[in-house]
């Protein structure tokens, strides 16, 4: 036992979960920013801009994460030369969280566009009727409405998100819990499986918190009609 | 014939038109909702819509503040032309008064919040002045003290007179009603109209599409009879109701009067 915990102190096993809550946080962020605007976009009167707004989702719904990350450092970094920090490693971690961000907001769009569905039609009527226009209708009728609507869906969201975040890997994020196990386990195959245990039972209690928050959420701020 | 039914009909307080339809035509598919409709409302005129299901009364109602567009024809408000999407339009809208079925309350505002909110972001009236004068509107329609509650903790007929409030802190020009008093209790619907006929008095211009032949006599000065899409008659709630000229309307009259 005492071994084991050397080795979990050795390889900094709750930097590594550390370095992952913030790849979900700054993904969550950015992919909750990028996915409200598209599904403004979706909701949206302007044809040019629901066109551009399924396109989106199409694309980046239907691909692999892996691919995208992978991309992230051999296109946008390797190619383009799309550099966020000088530090390396920061830039790699700035790199994923872009991955992150712009594969999750296809699903964050969707999750809000289920929410929207969830506001009756006559509330944007009578946000209309009385002068609002598009955006604040959408702003002060129907978004607040919707989020509340989508909570559920964006939990589900982000536990994906969470748990998607190993894939940092990809992208050379080696500071990460995936690249870290694997790491362990390389040179300490004599505790695979409680190495490998930690990682998953920490996953589930970093992950199972959101969904009970997310149902308890969903339950109490439901819009009354 | 009732005092004030007279009076109205008399037309002496009519003034210039404000609400003007052209030539209106509207398809929903195959089905033409609205066939060549030509009909003006004038300043402080009290219009009642009526006429079977289908007959395209509520399209009417919508597409005068472009809920439903058209497909041709012209719909002038006050001279303006109805504009397209847009600003503008969400201008028009604000001068055009909408009270529907379905009552559509914000849900997740209050009911005083649910008045305040086009005064304050459209018309940009301080909070303290829009909540005063909200809270003297839901006054008048009898809900001061259910201001802070939620939309779903109130009657039906408490929800309508809410809407009413909503709209009037717009001061619209002119007040659309969609089958007010359809979604309603029948015990809750006097007091949705008592409201109405109170704003009537009070000079504001009204279209109404709904059943209610009591509301029609005490407060219309003309009611419209729609079937098919067509206006079939237009006529003074009196002349209309004890006498009605064609089949159609003659053939409903007597659906909704049997009993």
């Amino acid at each position: 036992m005492q071994e084991y915990l050397d080795i979990v102190r050795q390889y900094d096993v709750l930097g590594a979960f550390w370095v992952n809550i913030q790849l979900a946080f700054w993904a969550a962020m950015l992919s909750l920013a990028l996915g409200s605007v598209l599904a403004l976009f979706r909701i949206s009167p302007i044809g040019s801009l629901q066109w551009a707004g399924s396109a989106y989702v199409t694309v980046f719904r239907n691909m692999p994460l892996t691919i995208i990350m992978v991309f992230m450092v051999l296109g946008a970094w390797g190619q383009l030369e799309l550099s966020l920090s000088t530090d390396f490693n920061t830039n790699f971690f700035w790199l994923a969280v872009i991955g992150l961000s712009v594969y999750h907001a296809a699903f964050v769009c969707e999750a809000i566009r289920s929410g929207v569905n969830t506001v009756p039609i006559g509330q944007a009527e009578a946000a209309r009727s009385i002068g609002l226009s598009f955006l604040p209708a959408a702003r002060l009728v129907i978004l607040p409405q919707a989020f509340r609507g989508a909570i559920a869906p964006l939990g589900n969201v982000l536990i994906a998100l969470i748990k998607n975040t190993t894939v940092a890997a990809a992208a050379s994020v080696a500071t990460e819990t995936s690249s870290v196990m694997k790491t362990m386990i390389e040179f300490r195959s004599d505790y695979i499986y409680a190495i490998f245990f930690t990682f998953a039972i920490g996953y589930v209690i970093l992950v199972t918190p959101i969904g009970l928050l997310t149902t308890s959420l969903s339950r109490s701020l439901a819009v009354s009609r | 014939m009732d005092s004030s039914g007279s009076a109205r009909a008399a037309g002496e307080h009519l003034g210039a038109p404000l609400v003007e339809l052209e030539r209106v035509n509207k398809h929903f598919g195959d089905l033409h909702v609205l066939q060549d409709i030509d009909l003006t409302v004038r300043k402080g005129e009290v219009l009642v819509v009526i006429g079977p299901s289908g007959s395209g009364k509520s399209t009417l109602c919508r597409a005068i503040n472009r809920l439903e567009t058209i497909d041709d024809g012209d719909i002038r408000i006050d001279g303006e032309p109805l504009p397209a999407e847009g600003r503008d339009l969400a201008r028009l809208r604000a001068d055009v008064g909408m009270v529907f079925q379905a009552f559509n309350l914000f849900a997740h505002k209050t009911v005083l919040e649910n008045v305040t909110l086009g005064p304050r972001k459209v018309r940009r009236v301080p909070k303290a002045k829009a909540d005063e004068e909200g809270l003297a509107l839901l006054d008048r329609v009898g809900v001061k003290n259910q201001a802070d509650k939620l939309p779903a903790q109130l009657s039906g007929g408490q929800q309508q007179r809410v809407a009413i409030a909503r709209s009037l802190a717009m001061h619209p020009k002119v007040m659309l009603f969609d089958e007010p008093t359809s979604a309603l209790d029948p015990e809750m619907i006097n007091e949705v109209l008592d409201a109405m006929v109170q704003l009537a008095h009070e000079g504001m211009t009204m279209i109404v599409v709904t059943h209610e032949m009591g509301f029609a006599r005490k407060a219309a000065d003309r009611v419209v009879f729609m079937a098919d899409g067509q206006i079939v008659e237009s006529a003074t709630p009196e002349e209309f109701f004890t006498n009605p000229r064609s089949d159609r309307a003659k053939d409903f009259l007597s659906k909704i009067l049997t009993h």
